[in-house]
């Protein structure tokens, strides 16, 4: 019977306490849906799809030895679909830590730690390439948050920024993604911020970005001092965003107006 | 008030032996013009200086200087580039005074403390304003008289 397991969820979930998992004020929206024709069709359409460059191009780094070590990511891992499934589960809880980890954060630290390789910058085409790869094996599965309470307190750091008014303008994320997704700001639509197809190809980047980096553009934006590359407040707010994106389907590379 | 004084003592120390002094200065919350509320209004014009409509319709265009449009929809400005997340601007000299359009601009969120739009003649310690917008207001009083002339005259 699916009735009562269903059921059972929704109270599991309901009686969670946090705050940051309560539920959203809309029914979740991609922003593929906010896009003209044309960008979806871009999208959609894998030969037409530039992000799929990264994706080709994190395939070889996928396969090449690195680092003192001289092990390839498929020295450790083998095929890319044992990857299948984990970009839906991150930013993960780091044991190591006790504190969240986002993708290219843990690749770095398989880097490091299995190679012996350098660390490759967050918005390097490497990395970049490597995280489409990684996050492209999820593409279609559904946004699939951990559940360890240890990460609870993280989620709610990302909640509170995400709901605190910053910078000269004023604004909070919420300000924008929450309260006013429908409308657009200048040409642009607002979008309810969902993080299903990241890293994305951006039209006005003409090129991949991070998760990260949208972000810290929508803090440029509100005349904020945007948070450093990798750290903990952007991570929080990463993992926030996953959370409010439950359920949603992964759609890397994604591409963007 | 003593404050101040304590304040900029603190931003001289924490420069001293960097950037020297100048940076300091720069730091301290310039001094805006003042201006009596009465209702919801603004009577006199800021600073004095009454504006010229035809730099305050250049201003508008000017999305990346005064934001207007980021938000709201205004006549002079093409339809896909409006924004639609505020009241159309269009007809707001009919529906309101030049003297509350001057409050509107100055510090919507004393009227509504939950505005969308931000306070743009106003300083405030906001949370993690970039160093280039610290200790400035949104628009200059000149600049502002020259958008509330402009305003005045969008009559539908
Ligand atoms: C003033 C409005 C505004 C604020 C405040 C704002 N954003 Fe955005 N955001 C936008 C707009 C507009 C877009 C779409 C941009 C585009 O397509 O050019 C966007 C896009 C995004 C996206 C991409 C969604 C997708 O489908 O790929 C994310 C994620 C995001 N914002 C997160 C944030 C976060 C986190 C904050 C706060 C730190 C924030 N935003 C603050 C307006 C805002
Ligand atoms: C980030 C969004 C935003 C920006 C930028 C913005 N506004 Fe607004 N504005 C609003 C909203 C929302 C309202 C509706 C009143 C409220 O929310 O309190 C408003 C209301 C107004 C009103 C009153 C309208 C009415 O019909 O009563 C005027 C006048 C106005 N804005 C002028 C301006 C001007 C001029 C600029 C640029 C210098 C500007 N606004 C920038 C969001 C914005």
């Amino acid at each position: 019977m699916l009735r009562p397991t269903a059921s059972l969820i929704a109270i599991a979930l309901l009686a969670t306490p946090v705050a940051a998992q309560a539920p959203l004020p809309f029914e979740p929206r991609s922003g593929r849906d906010f896009m003209a024709p044309e960008t979806q069709a871009m999208q959609a359409d894998d030969a037409s799809n530039p992000g799929m460059l990264w994706v080709l191009q994190g395939a070889e780094l996928w396969d090449r030895k690195a680092g003192r070590s001289n092990q390839s990511c498929a020295g450790c891992h083998g095929e890319a679909a044992s990857m299948r499934g984990v970009a839906a589960r991150y930013p993960a809880l780091d044991p190591a830590s006790g504190k969240p980890i986002d993708l290219a954060g843990r690749i770095n630290q398989c880097r490091a730690e299995r190679q012996d390789a350098p660390s490759l910058a967050r918005e390097s085409d490497e990395m970049l390439a490597l995280a489409t790869f990684v996050a492209h094996q999820s593409r279609g599965l559904p946004i699939a948050p951990p559940t360890e309470p240890g990460l609870d307190p993280f989620r709610e750091t990302g909640r509170q920024i995400f709901t605190t008014r910053m910078g000269q303008l004023d604004l909070a994320c919420a300000n924008c993604h929450d309260d006013h997704w429908q409308g657009r700001l200048a040409g642009s639509a607002v979008t309810q911020a969902h993080p299903t197809a990241y890293p994305i190809y951006r039209l006005e980047w003409q090129g991949v970005g991070s998760l990260q980096r949208r972000m810290r553009n929508c803090m440029v934006g509100v005349r904020a001092q945007p948070f450093a590359a990798g750290s903990d407040e952007l991570v929080a707010l990463e993992l926030y965003l996953m959370q409010r994106a439950a359920g949603m389907a992964l759609e890397t590379p994604g591409v963007r107006p | 008030m003593r404050r101040p004084a304590v304040g900029a003592c603190a931003a001289l120390a924490l420069v001293c032996g960097q950037q020297g002094l100048v940076r300091a200065e720069d730091r301290i919350t310039r001094e805006l013009a003042s201006y009596i509320v009465s209702d919801d209004a603004i009577d006199g014009p800021l600073a004095g200086q009454r504006g010229d409509p035809a730099l305050g319709q250049a201003l508008i265009a000017e999305r990346h200087r005064s934001l207007c449009i980021l938000c709201h929809g205004a006549p002079s400005i093409a339809v896909p580039l409006q924004g639609t997340l505020a009241p159309s601007l269009a007809g707001i000299g009919s529906r309101l005074s030049e003297a509350q359009i001057r409050l509107r601009i100055v510090d919507m969120k004393r009227l509504n403390p939950d505005s969308l739009m931000p306070s743009y003649y106003v300083v405030r310690e906001g949370v993690r304003v970039a160093p280039d917008w610290q200790g400035k207001p949104l628009l200059e009083a000149a600049e502002i008289e020259h958008l509330v002339a402009y305003l005045v005259t969008l009559k539908e």
